[in-house]
């Protein structure tokens, strides 16, 4: 898509610029609180000034709860995509640039992690842990590096027969050494636009297992939950079911336009592709 | 070619087996006891000798080689073991759902082939129109929009404001009943096909033997019959293929949430109650679909592209 | 004997620029090609060559648009031609065939039916009934096997065979002009004297004419009647082959037959290296402009 002005990455920017800041500075742009302020005289209040997307069924402020979930989702986000990259990353680098049996084994291993849905094997791994932030890290963590891992090692393949990393052998580098200084530097690119993507895909996992009940716990406000609950309401309270989802689209949609936008940026034949 | 695929579905079963050994695992060794969760989430305490019983019907209290041997063996026999929960055996249960499951996860696909590979010829065909920039753009929406939200909005309007479709529910397969949530879950491979496609149609537009055709003097109609088409599908059908494969595991939330008896709605009932056993199956099943489509998908490729041969 | 078959008048090429003169790729070419002759086409990548030969098919893609000019094919302007009635020429009455013969077929289809494609896109004729012609075509451009050649996919043939396929396809309605873009630099030596005697022989039968180009003298040389120089988007001389090759006028021209090595000339100094054929077409340097942009005519 010819885009004036690289409007993928501007606007990716822009929009995951917005939710970070949201989550930061969350207790100073609402005066209510998530949790406590449930007040049911004032329950399935519509959108107004002092309740910018309205309250929900326990009276609680939908725009605060929206804001701190932010926090939640962005942290789950962030740091399973970061133990997926660091995974992937080792093991495709590893790979690619040994070969031979441990190759054989990444390379298994990571066709094993394709045949399982990510999701399906996030939830395997709930019912294990149980709810909670640290379970959602590792169920995310763990389940979503496959790609990484193919892509690393794909390219890791293609660059150690060139001329300068068998002149960082010659040189006598050590292995580690050579696939952090030499290989790492080259695939920072398509690795940085996949862990751009996987965010997006972890926020969107986290927010189906949190509705599924698996995740964050109620009252603790993420937007997986608060679409649990607001279901029941939808007839009564739509906006309460609204907003979440709608916050839940805005951030992946950032992270996804960042990701395209970064691709688009560092290859500009891609443009055309993708 | 009969050879060819005997061969990659013979070769399914260690991958089968090393999602069987990976599951049981992740069950046996992290924490947290059946009996436990059976009774009630430890808020009351069990009496140790009920909880020795409980383990002993269920063979859990062997040691865990023994414990998976025993699964292996049962496995290879098409025993997927007992419920916890209704005593039934998993291979009925989930031979109840898979029907369902299937109807669900086909009809969404076929959504998403007949509108997603137009739209993105469409698109494709005139770079840079309006047309493009609005399916590129719903593209992406839909590639980021949470489907189970998605599935939220179409029930409030069509079922609830609207009371054209049913909000929920089986209906005996009715077809009223398998609309929304075949829109709500194939809306996403939906639009990752209109962006492959016209990705793919511009690679192949660009392609030297584009110009040769061009040279040749075929119409633009032509061009696109005869040398086009069958270019573009061997960019997309791996993507087609592995969206098929998936789309059972993908569809967990959507059957939930649309209380569709398929194995999603069964696998994330079970996990709620640590029914284990059932569990283990449905992924299991889960696994193969995408295994059998994948073997699919070679052959297919196999049979567009004469310079794969198989082997 | 009559006019020409084709007559090229002030053929100028370029990417049109919003804000100001567009950038000109080809200035003002005019050269033409008489019924039957092989006509050459000579100069350094970049020159030209190619985009001109391109924007007589309607070929070339943007930004690159023809901006002056005519080419007259039969009292017709193939430069202002409707779309549809382009088609009906191309392919049928000017063909052409391109210098990567690994690309130029759809990998996708066998090599019968992408021969036949043109008795049923110009013939209309059956898919069936062409297929035997697509083989008989096989056969006119020596391809042993043509039955079971027929039936074969590009990636199964070699870069040579696939040349050939390429000039079955161009010559299967026996058209009245052929246009060869460096058909052979993409090929082996041994390879490309076969494949250029090929060309000349089908040609001198059907008596088809063909527009040649390439950066290489010796294929020039060795098939063409008439010359033409290009560099930098300029015709600089127009010339019979021999003339040009015993007596060029041109310094440009000087500099590009003295870079070429000679049989026999083992000493340095009796060979020019190709550090003057740069500074004899260093753009910057002075009077550039007025010695190479001359006017065509002039420098004729």
């Amino acid at each position: 898509m010819r885009m004036p002005f690289r409007l993928n990455l501007t606007l990716g920017l822009a929009l995951v610029s917005m939710v970070i800041l949201g989550a930061v500075f969350a207790p100073l742009l609402t005066a209510h609180d998530p949790i406590l302020d449930a007040d049911l005289m004032n329950s399935e209040m519509p959108p107004s000034w002092d309740h910018w997307f309205g309250t929900d069924s326990q009276g609680r402020d939908v725009f605060s709860r929206v804001l701190y979930g932010a926090r939640v989702s962005l942290t789950i986000g962030i740091v399973a995509q970061a133990i997926n990259s660091t995974i992937g990353i080792a093991l495709g680098l590893s790979a690619g640039y040994w070969g031979g049996w441990w190759d054989d084994l990444v390379n298994g291993l990571t066709n094993l992690m394709l045949a399982i849905p990510s999701l399906v094997f996030a939830l395997a791994i709930m019912a294990v842990l149980g709810p909670g932030v640290v379970s959602l890290l590792i169920a995310l963590g763990l389940t979503n590096w496959s790609w990484s891992c193919r892509i690393t090692r794909g390219a890791v393949m293609s660059l150690k027969s060139q001329g300068y990393v068998q002149a960082a052998r010659t040189l006598g580098y050590g292995d580690i050494r050579i696939m952090l200084t030499q290989l790492l530097p080259n695939i920072v690119g398509p690795v940085l636009v996949m862990a751009t993507l996987g965010i997006g895909e972890a926020v969107l996992a986290e927010a189906a297992l949190s509705f599924l009940g698996l995740g964050i716990r109620p009252p603790a406000p993420s937007w997986g939950n608060m679409l649990t609950d607001a279901r029941e309401a939808i007839r009564s309270v739509p906006w309460a079911t609204i907003f979440p989802g709608l916050a839940v689209f805005v951030t992946v949609l950032g992270f996804n336009l960042l990701g395209d936008g970064v691709r688009d940026w560092l290859d500009p034949r891609m443009q055309v592709r993708a | 070619m009969g050879r060819y695929i005997l061969r990659r579905l013979l070769q399914m079963i260690p991958t089968l087996l090393a999602v069987a050994a990976l599951i049981f695992l992740i069950f046996s060794v992290l924490p947290g006891s059946f009996a436990g969760t059976m009774t009630g989430g430890g808020r009351r305490a069990l009496s140790p000798e009920l909880v020795a019983q409980i383990n002993a019907q269920f063979g859990l209290d062997k040691p865990l080689p023994v414990r998976f041997w025993d699964y292996l063996v049962r496995l290879v026999q098409f025993d997927l073991g007992t419920s916890f929960r209704t005593r039934e055996p998993v291979m009925d249960l989930i031979a109840a759902r898979i029907w369902p499951s299937l109807q669900l996860a086909l009809s969404a696909m076929a959504l998403a082939v007949t509108v997603g590979i137009p739209l993105g010829f469409l698109a494709a065909m005139r770079p840079g129109s309006l047309l493009d920039s609005i399916t590129m753009i719903g593209a992406v929406s839909g590639l980021s929009m949470p489907q189970f939200w998605l599935g939220l909005l179409l029930m409030y309007v069509f079922a609830l404001q609207l009371g054209w479709l049913p909000s929920f529910g089986y209906g005996e397969g009715r077809l009223r009943n398998l609309i929304l949530p075949a829109i709500a879950l194939g809306f996403a491979p939906l639009a990752l096909l209109a962006r492959t496609t016209r990705a793919g149609v511009l690679e192949v537009m660009a392609s030297d033997h584009i110009r040769t055709a061009m040279a040749k003097g075929a119409s633009p109609s032509q061009m696109v019959r005869w040398h086009v088409l069958r270019n573009v599908m061997v960019l997309i059908v791996t993507t087609m293929g592995l969206q098929i494969g998936s789309l059972l595991g993908q569809a967990l939330v959507i059957e939930k949430l649309f209380s569709w008896p398929g194995l999603g709605s069964l696998m994330v009932d079970s996990v709620a109650i640590r029914d284990i056993p059932v569990v283990q199956g449905t992924i299991l099943v889960i696994v193969l679909w995408f295994l059998v489509i994948n073997v699919l998908v070679d052959v297919i490729y196999a049979a567009i592209d004469p310079r794969i041969s198989l082997r | 004997m009559s006019g020409p078959l084709l007559d090229i008048r002030g053929l100028t090429i370029g990417i049109p620029n919003r804000n100001g003169p567009p950038l000109q790729i080809v200035r003002d070419l005019s050269f033409d090609i008489m019924p039957g002759e092989i006509f050459g086409l000579v100069g350094e990548s970049g020159s030209g060559k190619s985009a001109s030969a391109l924007a007589l098919m309607g070929l070339n893609r943007r930004p690159l648009t023809t901006l002056k000019g005519q080419a007259l094919y039969g009292g017709q302007d193939l430069l202002a031609m409707s779309r549809r009635s382009m088609r009906k020429l191309r392919g049928d009455r000017i063909s052409m065939i391109f210098q990567e013969p690994m690309t130029a077929l759809n990998p996708l289809a066998r090599i019968g039916s992408q021969i036949a494609e043109m008795f049923v896109l110009h013939r209309g004729l059956s898919w069936s009934d062409a297929r035997p012609k697509a083989v008989e075509a096989l056969a006119a451009v020596q391809v042993p096997d043509p039955e079971g050649r027929a039936r074969a996919y590009p990636h199964q043939l070699s870069g040579g065979l696939r040349q050939r396929v390429m000039i079955a396809v161009a010559m299967a309605c026996r058209p009245d002009l052929l246009i060869a873009d460096e058909p052979t630099t993409a090929l082996d030596v041994t390879v490309q004297a076969e494949v250029l005697r090929l060309i000349r022989e089908l040609c001198e039968r059907e008596g088809t004419a063909v527009l040649l180009i390439s950066h290489d003298l010796g294929v020039i040389a060795q098939m063409c009647q008439r010359v033409g120089v290009m560099a930098n988007g300029r015709l600089l001389e127009l010339r019979d082959a021999k003339a040009l090759f015993t007596d060029p006028r041109h310094p440009y021209t000087q500099g590009l037959l003295a870079a070429l090595p000679r049989l026999g000339s083992r000493a340095v100094e009796g060979r020019h290296r190709l550090a003057d054929l740069d500074t004899a077409i260093d753009r910057n340097a002075p009077g550039f402009a007025e010695t190479y942009l001359r006017p065509r005519g002039e420098a004729a």
